[in-house]
């Protein structure tokens, strides 16, 4: 057990790393372009940019998230 | 050599350069405080484990997955760490996160040494341990890249070639300097390491995509490899972008210094 946890964080660590918006944000990005590519209304060239583009605008959300100012505790 | 190629030589020897600055680093501070006979051994099993994953990984993806599944699984994991890399760039760019020093790590190990006790006699766990984890740790990704670009660019001798120069490179300079490497500007570097695995991950994985479609054929871009240059450029100027936008003010405590401030990017 203990090796499969050990086996299973050094994965988390080496793919996710500190930041998990990142990978979520490559997930997001993917999806949507997939959702794109379903709905069969652009071609391959045009869904090529919209997937690049897609990618770009949820790097700059986790790039938001990351330095969104935080509340001071009371 | 056609552009892709000398994307694959250059993309593999910097991102190896950074990776073996890094585990230089932590063997280094266990072989001068502790014992160099351990920090090597660990070494070399490091390395001999690195060897059987990248046969094993290597043997797998190129028999079992379709091209755009191969294409959406390295890019998608590409882009992951490319990003990864690219946020840490952009954060020290605009003063939001202090810079990768070398030499604070170095003093961290040697720290961390000292804290262990005296070392044994013989084999020296805690010296073998450590240079092992540093050096897997950071192998495995310059591994990950040395398989996903030169299987995409069907140039895995390429890649070897590159990731080796890296190695001989490093090691002939700590050899020389026998102190960390913190006069390599490894900040700089990152960073355009992390321009190039998002442009190389960004096209792959949106190509990849179409793995999902009837046919499974892969989504093709408009200039197809020739994009890929494009992409570099449109990802160095939204991070471009993206430090003049967070980019904190400086304060006198905070105010770089001209090595610091030489490092930015």
């Amino acid at each position: 057990m203990k090796f499969l946890k050990s086996f299973g964080q050094f994965w988390y660590d080496f793919i996710i790393g500190d930041d998990w918006k990142i990978a979520v944000a490559v997930v997001l990005g993917l999806t949507v372009l997939l959702g794109v590519m379903k709905a069969d209304v652009l071609g391959d060239h045009a869904l090529a940019v919209v997937g690049g583009i897609v990618l770009v605008v949820f790097f700059a959300i986790s790039l938001a998230i990351d330095v969104r100012p935080t509340r001071p505790k009371r | 050599m056609t552009a892709a190629t000398w994307g694959l030589l250059i993309a593999v020897f910097v991102a190896c350069f950074v990776e073996m600055v890094e585990a230089t680093t932590i063997v280094m501070a266990m072989g001068f405080t502790r014992s160099w006979r351990s920090a090597l051994a660990g070494t070399g099993a490091a390395i001999g484990a690195l060897a059987v994953v990248t046969t094993i990984a290597g043997y797998a993806l190129t028999t079992w997955l379709p091209e755009s599944a191969l294409q959406l699984a390295i890019g998608g994991l590409l882009l992951i760490f490319g990003l990864q890399w690219l946020r840490k760039a952009i954060l020290r760019s605009s003063g939001r996160k202090a810079i990768h020093d070398e030499d604070q790590i170095y003093r961290d190990e040697v720290e961390a040494a000292r804290l262990a006790g005296q070392p044994a006699t013989g084999i020296d766990m805690f010296s073998f341990m450590v240079s092992f984890k540093g050096v897997f740790l950071e192998g495995m990704e310059v591994v990950f890249i040395v398989i996903t670009f030169g299987l995409n660019a069907d140039n895995i001798p390429a890649a070897c070639v590159g990731a080796a120069a890296a190695i001989i490179i490093v090691l002939i300079i700590a050899t020389l300097a026998r102190r960390p490497l913190s006069m390599i500007p490894e900040n700089l570097l990152k960073y355009g390491v992390g321009l190039l695995l998002a442009s190389f991950g960004t096209y792959w994985a949106v190509e990849g995509t179409g793995i999902f479609r009837a046919g499974r054929e892969s989504i093709e871009w408009p200039g197809k490899d020739a994009i890929i240059l494009a992409l570099i450029v449109i990802w160095y100027l939204l991070s471009r972008a993206f430090v003049a936008v967070l980019r904190v003010p400086a304060s006198p405590t905070t105010a770089p210094t001209p090595a610091r401030a030489a490092q930015e990017v």
